[in-house]
């Protein structure tokens, strides 16, 4: 908004771009109500697949949210998720699925034959009275109490209901587990002897006295001191606990002791988490929040500015909102603005006591008037809640008086610049120029060694006072890229810089030539911040002495670059070896055949025959088999040649070379025997 | 006396000749075999000498498998030969058989240093 326009890559720019934008993340201290954003957070999030959820569980857990938050266009998936609640109704299921299945049909009503109901509920009265663990006991009772909301004429009514109540009283304790809290829902409570339910009371009070605080006064529970076996997130166990004491301030009739500013730090808390990516907190969160808002010790408020930041040379209007923590209307009310300081002077107040006029167009209350003491910078104003009607204060949970911090943007007067090249010894000015920063205006000096540069300039804001930005610097950067950054003083409304280049020789690395010369004057609620280039500076210094010649430093890398490709590598492979023509090889191919044909051609002049081939048929089969034994090995080394390993060649060698021998053996033998009876004949 | 040399040494051929093919013919086939290993073997020798050693393996295996199976097969002509006294008791089949095996084996190693 204020140095945006100009914004560039180099380092100096960036630095002024983040400042910016932490001093703009500092100033949304305070969080809003639910809001639209939340209800397309959840449909994002509470997506079915393909018509319906993956458990019963999410059923519920999204229904609950889209009937909180009152989305409109809500996915619709009452056909698919009917039945599955008819089915989990219908057939033993595990007790978790059951409870759930119930509170599912809570919301969508499906059909439920009462016979059903009646199963259910005699069944789960057994499961009460020989439960085992608090976990059994907490499901199988609250769908009981659901029973009896969806089906008001089955009897749910426990028999032995003091019984019960000393079971979990008994396993509450041995459990370790602090559940208890969701236990009063029950609706066996009522049985309970007072005196018993007051003993819970002050449990949950010494409960309270655990929770967590965060220096700005948002409370939160956290898993450690509840104490639970598994790991929990502080958000489900603070949701839990505020899921338990509603519960049970719902069914008692006593007025529970809690500090509405307690319950006003659990909505902060689950406001101040924002939009949770996952579910299961979503859900804890929305929850939560309802929970809060109708519960019955009293109700948090919440007082939001729309924005923080305030342009004074807009005249903008300081508008407050207060709403319940799901953003409905707050009852009727004067929001009082108990004073309002500056950060820098939190002694002088600018403005005391003054109310907000309701706007009942808007449903803001606005400041319609700023003092004129109000300038430039940061400020904290301190609100108070008051309600007309005076029961209310026992209904809602104000919070006191709220500190909520607040930026006054505005344009700061910059005058009187100019830029002057001095002697040194004499102090004399060579050259002077006046300069326009507001304009476009460009100087080209130029200086030697002996000589200074000096640049003066004045801020003021808009009432007259000095002012002092976050960032004022004045940088020369070489031909050569080289850079220097010099913050520019102040003395009240005139900064100034004096740049002696005799004493900056060696910094310069003794590099003459062109200097560019920018200026960079920014801060947070100066609207006219700016980055402009003021011309450039001709720099005659003398050589560097040989003796010690600075060596330069190599350049700042550009931080972006890393994040850049990198510079791309290449490999070096080893030349291939020269290969002969093709048509070379192929013709001595040709060659190495010729003393083949030559061999069968003299085989064939020798008049070789196959006379000697065994006639009968046992041996000329072992003959076959020998051949054919020779040609698999060969054709095996071939395939070793191609493909095979050595490993998988000799097995299959070992194999074949058995066959060989016993086949060879038999046929050679067989030879032997017939040439040596032909000899002996 | 250049033709009495060059009738000479045709005379001495054909007495050679003639010596040679009172040999058994069992004997030409193995010889005959033999020739055809040394002309294949010399041919990859040229081959070499014309373009370069550069998959020397290959050209040795190459080479070696030629060399190699002569040499095993001047072996079984020593041994087949029914002149040789020393392998008198020795019978021709076995005397194949050792050829078949130290081919096998020979072409084993050959194959696996071809490349």
């Amino acid at each position: 908004m204020l140095l945006l326009p100009r914004m560039a890559s180099n380092l100096a720019r960036s630095l002024l771009l983040l400042l910016f934008a932490f001093s703009i993340c500092d100033a949304v201290a305070i969080p809003g109500p639910i809001s639209d954003r939340h209800r397309s957070a959840a449909l994002e999030l509470f997506a079915p697949h393909h018509g319906s959820f993956a458990s019963l569980e999410e059923t519920y857990e999204a229904l609950r949210v889209f009937e909180i938050l009152a989305v409109g266009d809500k996915p619709d998936v009452r056909t698919t998720t009917c039945p599955k609640v008819l089915e989990n109704l219908g057939s033993p299921t595990p007790l978790k699925d059951l409870f759930y299945a119930l509170k599912v049909n809570g919301i969508l009503k499906c059909k439920v034959n009462k016979d059903v109901f009646k199963d259910i509920a005699s069944k789960l009265k057994a499961t009460v009275k020989d439960a085992k663990t608090l976990v059994d006991l907490y499901y199988s009772i609250g769908s009981l109490v659901l029973i009896k909301d969806q089906a008001s004429d089955v009897d749910v009514l426990l028999a032995d209901a003091n019984g019960t109540f000393q079971t979990i009283k008994a396993l509450s304790q041995s459990d370790g587990k602090w559940r208890y809290t969701d236990k009063p829902e029950s609706s066996t409570y009522a049985a309970a002897p007072y005196c018993q339910v007051n003993s819970v009371k002050n449990d949950i009070l010494k409960l309270f006295d655990s929770i967590e605080k965060y220096d700005d006064g948002t409370f939160y529970f956290d898993e450690k001191l509840v104490g639970g076996h598994e790991h929990q997130g502080s958000i489900s166990t603070t949701s839990s606990v505020v899921r338990g004491v509603s519960a049970f301030a719902a069914v008692t009739s006593g007025k529970i002791n809690l500090p509405g500013d307690k319950i006003l730090g659990l909505a902060k808390f689950f406001l101040g988490i924002g939009i949770p990516g996952d579910a299961k907190d979503f859900f804890n969160q929305i929850e939560s929040l309802a929970l809060l808002e109708s519960n019955r010790i009293s109700i948090p408020l919440v007082l939001s500015l729309p924005a923080t930041v305030y342009s004074l040379s807009n005249k903008d209007q300081i508008k407050v909102r207060v709403n319940t923590v799901l953003g409905s209307a707050a009852p009727p009310l004067t929001v009082k603005l108990v004073r309002a300081f500056s950060t820098g002077a939190k002694d002088s107040a600018i403005i005391d006591n003054k109310e907000l006029k309701y706007d009942q167009n808007s449903g803001h209350h606005v400041l319609d008037v700023l003092p004129n003491k109000v300038d430039v910078g940061t400020y904290v104003f301190v609100f108070e809640m008051v309600l007309h009607d005076s029961d209310g204060e026992k209904v809602y949970a104000t919070g006191g008086q709220i500190h909520v911090p607040v930026y006054f943007t505005g344009i700061v007067k910059v005058s009187n610049a100019e830029i002057a090249v001095l002697e040194n010894d004499l102090g004399s000015v060579e050259t002077q120029k006046t300069l326009d920063l507001a304009g476009n205006d460009i100087v080209s000096l130029s200086a030697n060694h002996l000589q200074k540069l000096r640049l003066s300039f004045r801020l003021t804001t808009p009432l007259g006072h000095a002012f002092k930005p976050h960032q004022a610097f004045l940088k020369l950067t070489h031909e050569k890229k080289y850079e220097h950054i010099f913050v520019v003083g102040n003395a009240g409304k005139k900064f100034e810089i004096v740049l002696d280049f005799l004493g900056l020789v060696e910094k310069f690395y003794y590099l003459s030539g062109r200097y560019d010369i920018e200026l960079t004057v920014g801060d947070a609620v100066m609207e006219n911040s700016f980055l402009r280039p003021l011309g450039h500076v001709e720099l005659d210094l003398p050589e560097a002495p040989t003796s010690k010649a600075p060596r330069l430093p190599p350049l700042a890398v550009d931080p972006y670059t890393r994040y850049g490709p990198k510079a791309e590598i290449t490999h070096l492979f080893r030349a291939p070896e020269k290969r002969p023509p093709t048509q070379l090889s192929l013709i001595f191919l040709g060659l190495t055949l010729l003393p083949l044909i030559a061999f069968l051609v003299g085989l064939l002049r020798l008049g070789v025959n196959f006379r000697n081939f065994p006639s009968s048929a046992v041996p000329a089969t072992y003959a076959i088999l020998f051949h054919l034994g020779i040609a698999a090995i060969l054709v095996l080394y071939v395939l070793f040649w191609l493909k095979l390993d050595l490993f998988t060649t000799l097995k299959t060698a070992a194999l074949l070379g058995v066959f060989l021998l016993f086949v060879g053996h038999r046929i050679l033998s067989h030879l032997a025997t017939t040439s040596a009876k032909l000899k002996s004949a | 006396m250049a033709r009495s040399t060059s009738k000479d040494a045709q005379d001495l051929f054909r007495a050679l000749w003639s010596a040679y093919s009172a040999t058994p013919t069992n004997l030409k086939i193995i010889d005959l075999y033999v020739m055809y290993a040394v002309f294949t073997a010399l041919i990859q020798v040229v081959y070499m000498a014309m373009v370069g050693s550069f998959p020397f393996n290959s050209f040795l295996s190459g080479v070696l498998s030629c060399v190699g199976t002569a040499v095993l097969a001047v072996c079984l002509r020593i041994q087949v030969n029914k002149e040789n006294k020393e392998f008198k008791d020795l019978a021709p089949e076995r005397a194949f058989a050792d050829f078949v095996l130290c081919n096998l084996v020979l072409h084993l190693v050959i194959m696996n240093f071809l490349g």
